[in-house]
């Protein structure tokens, strides 16, 4: 297990390298920092003093990954690659453009975010597999078939629908909760309600229809018809037996998420103006803070291998024949 | 020469001139191969399936005629030279040129004949009143607007209806008629396998279909002919043509997403599974690494890249247009790039089991060379993922183009698609009383496009592989543009 562990974590050093360069090319080399400073400072008449002016206060004025003009080690560590994107490795991030440390940044939002995306999670993953599992029961009923088209139509229903729609009926029509906001403490709660639960019906759709067909999968197996044949009821039988057999396919899509939980939800927050990490990412792209943008995508994919791990790790507790090697 | 109008083809016309044609010479190429027809009739047989190819068609045939661009040529000038418009018009656009060039100054309802907000005019006598202003163009034709705008408006309808009904008698009788001598049959005999749905392909769904669809557009596009249908937007142009011309965004990236991704995936995908050693190694490097950035920020990171790319490089577009198209063009490639992972993830899978199958073995020990195993028996043996995966995307890409206009690295601020429109409406919810006819359009519409999107690919899924469904359609993978948009 030890082991397995290691050599996990051993191989995710060579895909965080991956991703760190695949950011440094995207950001320094697609695009020079010349464009990046006209971007900023406004498109027209800008001075080469103001650019170069930009260019320094910020560090971009270096070479991008080898200095010849530089002494010794400086050569390499005298470039804005080891400048801005080797400290990534140990989460130091830098300042956003505005100057505040993006580090303390995150660390002050992911609270929010966590709020959010938190329940949503717990308590779609519950009415979901509840869901579905009804479904499976009423199987090639009309129920079932009605069941499926909502799903679908639900599917096909834009995510930004539900949230203007909820807000507008919810919070404008009925006057039940505020519109957007957000308190620190246990009265964030009322702020917290609508998304919540809007979060958990975008997701109904989709959700369900898959984890219906995992179940009807296991539906026909033998330990089914053992265990019916047993006498078991077939509430025992689905919520017991299915379930159990079911899991792991549940846990491969729903583990790898938790700690993406982190980031929170990019429309969610904005829309409701919840000072998360989503919303710190919207910000970031709609001011064009590069600095920010790829903090956030180097923390994602971080914390995404963390899921995967915690994904193998999950298979051999629901599962004691796996063993990891 | 002077011609009165000069082509313009946008490379996303091109690209979507190219997939007619591939489709085009696929339908040839099916026809003529029995086994290669099988699941098509299945999927000809589908219900649901049916219907909504039949609404999926409309919206093709909107979004092809939207794809046929050309600039009028101007007027000569004084030095007797004519030039060519710097706006780059559609064949939709020539269509509906009413809708485009009769605008208001600002929001109205819905069939309104007034302004939605008051406005300081001067009356005859010199005082001034604040009052809602008559319409420039939407119900002009009414003397008095108060007492005559309903009854107008029903007549219209009424019209529109008779002349729906009309068409579809008339569609109903060509359909039964072709049948009929298709079948050898009676025309009487047709009419009642029809009628009772005994046919194999669903003709009367298909018919009912088209009927409904024809009694709510005749009269809407009767109606549009004096009114703004789904009223104005804040500068005053009409909704329902705003609407139509999104169709065409929906529908590039929906699709030609898929189409840029294709060879990345079928090639690396049949690599990595056929080859095996340390091709697939690090072929799923390649990938793991590009799956594990969430799906929005990569997007979001490569947006405003090619954004800050093409803000430098203004030299490169000849029109707005062109300009907003290349960055389609980008949006679709971004797209496709951070999304082929999953494809190529299934198709690799499947080469592997493939590989070990007796025929290839046979061919391996013939001699046959590795390269034409790939393409003879490995590749044809995987299109049917392919192809459920293209039509399964199809309506995750439509939505999430919505949610990345939302955030900013979407499409063109000045191209038009349900993103934008949304996002323009959206302020206006807090306004008393309320703007609610931009969302409800752009919602509609997407909802028709992507529900019967969604119906179509659910029967081309189980008429290819039903099993598929548990390893394509996860959650995981649909919501990969989602992960961290949605909760």
């Amino acid at each position: 297990m030890i082991q397995y562990l290691v050599r996990r974590i051993l191989y995710a050093i060579p895909i965080l390298i991956g991703v760190n360069l695949l950011t440094f090319l995207l950001f320094f080399v697609v695009n020079a920092p010349d464009d990046m400073a006209r971007m900023q400072l406004g498109q027209k008449r800008v001075t080469d003093e103001a650019v170069q002016k930009w260019k320094q206060e910020r560090g971009y004025d270096k070479p991008l990954f080898y200095n010849p003009s530089a002494q010794g080690a400086d050569k390499v560590t005298s470039t804005i690659f080891y400048a801005k994107s080797v400290p990534l490795f140990w989460f130091d991030f830098g300042h956003a453009e505005d100057g505040r440390d993006i580090a303390h940044e995150i660390r002050a939002r992911m609270g929010p975010s966590l709020a959010i995306a938190l329940p949503v999670f717990v308590a779609g993953m519950l009415a979901y597999i509840t869901f579905a599992l009804l479904m499976a029961l009423f199987r090639g009923t009309y129920i079932d078939t009605a069941g499926v088209l909502l799903c679908v139509l639900a599917m096909s229903i834009s995510g930004l629908f539900y949230i203007i729609g909820g807000q507008f009926v919810v919070s404008k029509l009925w006057n039940l909760v505020p519109i957007s906001g957000y308190a620190d403490g246990l009265s964030a709660w009322k702020f917290l309600l609508l998304p919540a639960l809007i979060g958990i019906i975008g997701g109904v759709g989709a959700s369900t229809r898959w984890y219906r067909t995992i179940f009807l999968e296991e539906i026909n197996r033998d330990y089914v018809r053992t265990a019916r044949a047993k006498g078991l009821s077939e509430m025992r039988v689905l919520f017991g037996h299915v379930l159990r057999n079911a899991m792991i396919p549940i846990l491969t899509g729903a583990v790898v998420v938790i700690p993406l939980l982190f980031l929170g939800s990019l429309i969610t927050e904005s829309f409701f103006a919840i000072p998360g990490l989503g919303s710190y990412t919207i910000d970031a792209i709609n001011n064009q803070d590069f600095a920010v943008v790829r903090a956030m995508v180097f923390l994602g994919s971080v914390l995404y291998i963390v899921g995967l791990i915690l994904t193998d790790i999950s298979y051999t507790l629901a599962d004691p024949r796996i063993r990891l090697q | 020469m002077n011609m009165p109008f000069k082509p313009v083809l946008l490379s996303t016309d091109a690209l979507i001139f190219l997939l007619v044609a591939v489709i085009l010479f696929f339908v040839w190429y099916i026809r003529r191969h029995e086994h290669l027809r099988a699941p098509w009739k299945k999927v000809a047989r589908d219900r649901r399936g049916m219907v909504a190819a039949v609404v999926l068609a409309g919206f093709v045939i909107v979004g092809l005629l939207d794809s046929m661009h050309f600039r009028p040529r101007l007027a000569a000038d004084t030095s007797g030279r004519a030039g060519y418009a710097i706006d780059v018009t559609s064949v939709l656009d020539v269509a509906l040129a009413p809708l485009r060039t009769r605008s208001e100054k600002t929001y109205s309802a819905p069939l309104a004949t007034h302004l939605f907000a008051k406005e300081t005019v001067q009356l005859p006598d010199g005082t001034q009143a604040r009052v809602f202003p008559r319409l420039v163009h939407g119900g002009r034709h009414l003397a008095n607007p108060d007492t005559d705008r309903a009854g107008d408006i029903t007549r219209r309808a009424i019209t529109g209806v008779a002349i729906a009904v009309l068409a579809w008698n008339a569609l109903l009788l060509i359909t039964v008629a072709g049948l009929a001598h298709r079948e050898q049959a009676r025309m009487q005999e047709t009419w009642r396998r029809l009628w009772h749905g005994e046919t194999e392909t669903p003709w009367r769904e298909m018919l009912v279909t088209i009927g409904l669809l024809l009694t709510v557009f005749v009269p809407i596009a009767i109606l549009a002919a004096k009114y703004h249908v789904l009223g104005t937007d804040k500068v005053g142009q009409d909704v329902l043509y705003l609407a139509l011309k999104s169709i065409r965004t929906g529908l590039v990236i929906g699709t030609l997403t898929t189409l840029v991704m294709l060879p990345f995936a079928l090639l690396l995908g049949i690599m990595a599974g056929y080859v095996r050693g340390w091709v697939d190694d690090i072929i799923q490097y390649v990938y793991t690494t590009l799956n594990s950035i969430p799906g929005v920020l990569l997007i979001a990171a490569s947006v405003l890249m090619t954004q800050a790319y093409m803000d430098s490089h203004p030299e490169l577009f000849e029109t707005v247009q062109q300009r907003a198209d290349l960055r389609l063009l980008f949006l679709c490639l971004i797209l496709g790039v951070t999304s082929w992972t999953g494809l190529c993830r299934l198709l690799r899978g499947e080469s592997m089991k493939l590989r070990e199958l007796e025929y290839v073995q046979a061919a391996r020990a013939f001699g046959v060379s590795n390269f034409r195993i790939m393409t003879r028996h490995i590749l044809p043996n995987v299109m049917h993922i392919v192809l459920i995966a293209v039509v399964m995307d199809f309506s995750g890409l439509v939505l999430a183009e919505a949610v990345l206009s939302y955030v900013g690295v979407g499409v063109d601020p000045t191209m038009n698609s349900f993103g934008t429109m949304i996002n323009a409406a959206r302020l206006e919810m807090a306004r008393e009383p309320m703007v609610w006819w931009s969302l409800a359009a752009a919602f509609g519409f997407m909802l028709m496009l992507v529900l019967s999107a969604n119906l179509f690919a659910d029967a081309v899924r189980d008429a290819f592989d039903p099993r598929i469904r548990g390893r394509l359609a996860s959650p995981a993978f649909l919501s990969k543009y989602f992960r961290a948009a949605r909760g």
